[in-house]
């Protein structure tokens, strides 16, 4: 009886509700419990002082930071004018950008060679006059974690510009701002939270890329292997390494987010 | 001086008014929700095109389809305080109050001192450095109309400029408000639902009802003078229509007759009976007052120290007694009263 009213007070689960959602808890978790339970701890320091882990670790962290660069400079305006111009493609503008997020990546790394490979479309022309060549470098690596990650940033920010309030932007058009000076002093300010939310999004993607990558840049130490790629290769000659690879990009990832979370993608 | 002719489609509602406001003098646009007073104003700022006439500010031009004129927003020198303020929310009180003048060319610093000097001269100093959300609803008033006036513009607009308040400080705000500004030289045109906010600031009433202008003047003149049964309701006024019988005998639509003072004007009459010069009686009085008629108490309502009776009838009125009558009277609803009008409290004038 006091039980029962004392259930009643608060809100209860619909049968099977509560151990579906355990069930979902407990896929998550244990393959991360298993990674750390066969993690070779005592060697860990020597394993991650490997060349082989300090350069993918440092290509990662280069080419997922650049290609959110990228992605920032141009994924901003581009949520901009998709939020706030009205312009005959609009929607199919928006199902392009988005394909990239729906398309298996070697696709993706595929279409990238197609484009800019030594013979692609824009490649061949730009090989033949100045001998640059993007694919198989480490800017084949970011230019393939632009290609996936940007749609993430884009549609999150372009969300964040719809939610916003424009009348602030009459307001500072009222005191004189010009176009440029209401983008800058009042757009992108209000849009900040999407904005970080948008770049760590699309940080995340990037960092853990492989399919596109591995398709356009190739798997070359110190060049254009990524920590993906190196768990990847460990995994068939080197399981201690493969773990310790896997457990630091657990570790850096979650040093990225977290005090990102609580500064901004909470609240 | 603003001259606007104004034509405006909105969905259904068509928009068409002409407007003149004159340096130094305060216009209320004054309507119910959904009359177009809100664009009226964005019109005039510029935040949106009319479809067809002229706004003009000081001789220049600032829109007219007709020779493909518009100036931008930001080049208009008109300032707008919305109605719920739209302060930089990530701003302090005096980044605030500086934007405008950083948006002209003004060094940071320059701004700064600028604005410092606007936050002094509305008793901001204080709260310089507070964010907007921790404002009190007339301190965020001051700061933006700091904001605009530091822009020195040349009009200033004003939507709803005490809605945003609760009833506890919205009297104080209105006095202070009124105060700020008789300082602003310029043209001063506000929009607002509420008539005592129109009585109390504004120099000159214009009524918007369905996006047209229904009367215009004074706040005496309008209030002595209104012209439609929104005026009559918004002012406090009883607005009976009916035809004239006889020169000095008005026939409502009712059918009760009315005894005025005056030769009607024409055979078409409205005519305003303020609520304070009803009387009420429990038995019929015999005495000097014209008009006497048999009513029902439908409603009472306080209002401060006045209670405002609704009565049904012959004639539909609203009568406005203190509370120690209402008492005396033993009035409830339902309660059947004797109302009396003397014909000198009746205006009568042409529909």
């Amino acid at each position: 009886m006091s039980t029962a009213r004392k259930r009643a007070g608060q809100r209860r689960a619909p049968w099977l509700i509560v151990p579906l959602a355990a069930l979902a808890v407990a896929y998550v978790a244990v393959p991360f419990a298993a990674l750390l339970q066969g993690a070779p701890w005592n060697d860990m320091g020597e394993l991650v002082g490997q060349p082989i882990v300090t350069d993918a670790l440092r290509l990662s962290m280069l080419t997922a930071f650049a290609a959110t660069g990228i992605s920032l400079v141009v994924g901003v305006p581009l949520a901009w004018v998709l939020a706030r111009l009205r312009f005959p493609g609009r929607s199919a503008t928006r199902a392009l950008i988005t394909l990239p997020m729906v398309l298996p990546p070697v696709v993706g790394g595929a279409a990238l060679l197609f484009a800019f490979g030594r013979r692609g479309l824009l490649g061949a022309p730009v090989y033949d006059s100045t001998g640059f060549l993007l694919p198989f470098s480490a800017w084949g690596v970011v230019a393939a974690n632009t290609f996936v990650a940007m749609p993430f940033l884009v549609l999150t920010v372009e969300s964040g510009l719809r939610a916003a309030d424009q009348r602030f932007e009459d307001a500072a058009a009222t005191l004189g701002a010009s176009r440029w000076a209401i983008f800058w002093r009042v757009t992108v300010p209000h849009a900040a939270p999407s904005i970080v939310a948008g770049s760590v999004l699309c940080w995340a993607r990037a960092l853990g890329e492989f399919g596109a990558t591995v398709t356009f840049a190739g798997n070359l130490q110190g060049r254009t292997q990524t920590m993906p790629l190196a768990v990847f290769l460990a995994l068939e000659s080197d399981r201690d390494a493969a773990i310790a690879l896997s457990l630091l990009l657990i570790a850096v990832s979650l040093a990225v987010l977290v005090p990102l979370r609580d500064r901004w993608l909470t609240a | 001086m603003l001259r606007a002719s104004i034509e405006v489609a909105l969905g259904d509602l068509r928009l068409g008014i002409d407007l003149q406001v004159d340096d130094g003098e305060v216009v209320a646009l004054l309507g119910p929700n959904g009359a177009g007073k809100t664009t009226v104003l964005r019109v005039v700022a510029g935040l949106r095109a009319i479809d067809d006439g002229r706004i003009e500010l000081d001789g220049t031009v600032l829109d007219e389809p007709a020779t493909a004129t518009f100036v931008p927003t930001s080049q208009r020198p008109i300032g707008l305080v919305f109605q719920d303020y739209l302060l930089f929310p990530r701003l302090s009180a005096l980044d605030n109050v500086a934007f405008g003048l950083r948006c002209r060319g003004a060094t940071r610093a320059d701004a700064r001192a600028e604005a410092s000097r606007w936050l002094e001269r509305f008793d901001l100093a204080a709260l310089a450095a507070v964010r907007p959300r921790n404002l009190s609803g007339g301190q965020a008033q001051r700061v933006a109309l700091a904001r605009t006036l530091a822009t020195d513009p040349r009009l200033l607009l004003l939507d709803e400029p005490l809605a945003a308040l609760d009833a506890g400080t919205r009297l104080r705000v209105r006095t202070e408000l009124r105060r700020h500004l008789a300082t602003f030289g310029g043209a001063r045109l506000l929009v607002t639902h509420d008539p005592v906010d129109a009585l109390v600031l504004a120099d000159r009433l214009v009524i918007l009802e369905d996006g047209h202008v229904t009367q215009s003047g004074t706040p005496a003149l309008v209030a002595a003078r209104p012209r439609s049964r929104y005026v009559a309701h918004l002012i406090g006024i009883n607005l009976l229509h009916g035809t004239a019988i006889g020169d000095r005998t008005v026939r409502l639509d009712t059918g009760a007759e009315l005894t005025v003072a005056d030769p009607l004007p024409g055979p078409d009459v409205a005519v305003a009976l303020r609520p304070q010069a009803i009387a009420l009686h429990r038995l019929k009085p015999e005495g000097s007052p014209r008009n006497t008629w048999a009513a029902t108490v439908d409603d009472l309502e306080a209002d401060r120290d006045r209670v405002r009776v609704a009565l049904v009838g012959p004639v539909t009125a609203t009568a406005e007694i203190t509370p120690a009558a209402v008492a005396e009277l033993d009035l409830a609803a339902g309660t059947p009263v004797w109302a009396t009008v003397k014909a000198v409290d009746l205006t009568a004038y042409e529909r």
